[in-house]
């Protein structure tokens, strides 16, 4: 018998970003894959096939919904049917998590499908909390806010990415979600220490971990210039550092990210095994 | 310095503009090629949502010719939402417009088909009447009944064989299209669209009864147009795609 209170928040196990073409195998052959994130975007239809799988797969595992176009940092207010559509989702599906961005997307109305950078300023902390209050409001629930990935900085920034973070959860009330492979990525792409970064998050506010793969390129100056790309495996560097998060974080939950080029099941599943003997060294 | 996100979408959808001051490195330079990653993503994963969109398209105009003519059209008509499902809706006349595309004039009529095949994906579910709701009728009241047709069901009436172009484009050993105009009538039977040839006149008795006419009423529209229109054919089209969900008969 399914035990749906037991979806209501979502384990510290292993979880993967779900992929229509992985629909049959998840069900027979779960493996250590223990709940799912979708897009909510890609679930904003009026039915179909999309929402026929979402309401089978969330009977049988936790679910998270994960926000790619909301735009809680563009200049801009937040687009009022975008918001309408959301607590749509999220008041049907009920999933087990919310989370967004600190990343913009959309401005003077055109949607660019990519998450872009902000300063890090007193003005830009004040209008993302005026935006997270409004979408929390919205959908009747806390949401968890995601470390973006940084390529560059901005000039302007007076305050550290942890610091921005951690701000904008104790002003909101939001919690927040680490990517430790953006993190791994930032890390590299602006010299600085990532252990240093996880040193000073707030670990208490994380409520979900993501991994992914990224891609290598170069600066102008031949630096390494990593790029998040979802399209291959956790690099060895980015498990240390998921190790030495949950370390200090104790287990939490763990997804992983394969969004480009997705591999057969077995594969994607073997990188949540992985996660899962992560999460057993860690004491509870 | 701050750099506003006008400035910011202006030189990233433009790579002739420069990189505005501002965005550095870590040892505060200026960020050069690091703002490239942004130029990329967009119109790779622009780009990348117009060859899912419209696969035959695609096709038909070769890959280079497909990346070329998306990395013009995001420029021009950039997602107006983050429904990247939908995104694609201006490119029939986009293609239409193109100077260089006119020797090709049927492309817009199959961007538009692959655009209903998209809506139709993503439409709402709707329960279809059976058949035999429809056989008892007797035929007086058949002809003074009003159907209701699935969210799914489009029709697309075009002056180029689309159908015939879109299955050679998309089947093995389909027949090669035969120059002549076609209407599609787009269902979903399950969750799958399926794109079908309409007899002459169906479009018109379809699209009658979608603006609210009787069967009958849109069947003397249909054959006042075209005097073969064949009724039970259409009707055995929109009876197998699951698109007829209500039946309301006059008094």
């Amino acid at each position: 018998m399914l035990d749906t209170a037991a979806h209501d928040r979502l384990p510290a196990a292993p979880g993967v970003g779900y992929k229509p073409q992985h629909f049959a195998q998840i069900t027979a052959e779960p493996g250590s894959v223990k709940w799912l994130e979708i897009h909510a975007e890609n679930y904003m239809g009026d039915g179909g096939r999309p929402i026929a799988q979402l309401r089978h797969l969330s009977e049988r595992f936790a679910m998270s919904v994960h926000g790619v176009g909301l735009s809680i940092g563009g200049e801009g207010a937040l687009d009022a049917d975008h918001l309408a559509r959301l607590k749509h989702l999220v008041g049907w599906l009920n999933p087990a998590s919310f989370s967004e961005h600190l990343a913009w997307s959309t401005h003077d109305s055109h949607f660019y499908n990519d998450l872009l950078p902000l300063p890090y300023t007193d003005t830009s902390l004040q209008r993302i909390c005026d935006h997270i209050d409004e979408l929390q409001d919205t959908i009747g629930r806390r949401m968890l806010l995601e470390n973006p990935s940084s390529y560059l900085a901005f000039a302007e920034s007076t305050w550290s990415e942890p610091e921005f973070l951690a701000e904008i959860s104790r002003r909101t009330g939001c919690g927040l979600l680490l990517d430790v492979n953006n993190v791994f990525v930032s890390a590299t792409n602006l010299d600085f220490s990532p252990q240093g970064y996880i040193d000073a998050f707030p670990l208490d506010k994380v409520g979900e971990i993501h991994l992914g793969g990224h891609d290598e390129d170069e600066d102008d100056h031949g630096r390494p210039l990593l790029i998040d790309s979802h399209g291959r495996e956790v690099v060895d560097p980015v498990w240390a550092l998921l190790d030495y998060t949950l370390a200090k974080s104790g287990p939490k939950p763990v997804l992983i990210e394969w969004d480009n080029d997705v591999p057969d099941w077995p594969v994607l599943e073997a990188e949540a095994a992985r996660a899962a003997t992560a999460l057993e060294r860690v004491p509870a | 310095m701050s750099v506003t996100q006008t400035e910011f979408t202006r030189a990233m959808m433009d790579a002739g503009q420069p990189v505005p001051d501002g965005l550095i490195d870590h040892q505060a330079q200026p960020a050069g090629r690091r703002f490239s990653v942004y130029r990329n993503n967009v119109a790779v994963s622009l780009t990348d949502a117009m060859h899912s969109a419209f696969p035959v398209i695609a096709k038909l105009l070769g890959k280079q010719n497909m990346d070329g003519l998306a990395g013009i059209y995001l420029r021009q008509h950039p997602p107006s939402s983050p429904l990247m499902m939908f995104y694609g809706e201006h490119f029939p006349a986009f293609l239409e417009g193109m100077q260089q595309l006119k020797h090709l004039g049927y492309l817009g009529d199959v961007a538009r088909l692959e655009l209903a095949l998209r809506r139709a994906y993503h439409a709402a579910d709707a329960a279809p009447i059976t058949p035999d709701a429809l056989g008892a009728l007797p035929p007086d009241q058949l002809m003074n009944t009003w159907l209701t047709l699935a969210p799914a069901v489009q029709v697309i009436c075009s002056p180029w064989p689309v159908h015939a172009i879109w299955r050679f484009n998309t089947e093995d050993g389909a027949p090669k299209p035969e120059p002549q105009a076609q209407d599609v009538l787009v269902t979903r039977p399950e969750f799958d669209p399926i794109p079908q040839a309409l007899p002459l006149g169906g479009a018109l008795w379809i699209r009658a009864l979608m603006k609210g006419a009787t069967i009958g009423e849109a069947l003397e529209q249909a054959a006042a147009a075209d005097e073969t229109f064949d009724l039970g054919a259409t009707l055995a089209l929109l009876l197998q795609g699951h698109a007829i969900t209500g039946l309301d008969s006059k008094g």
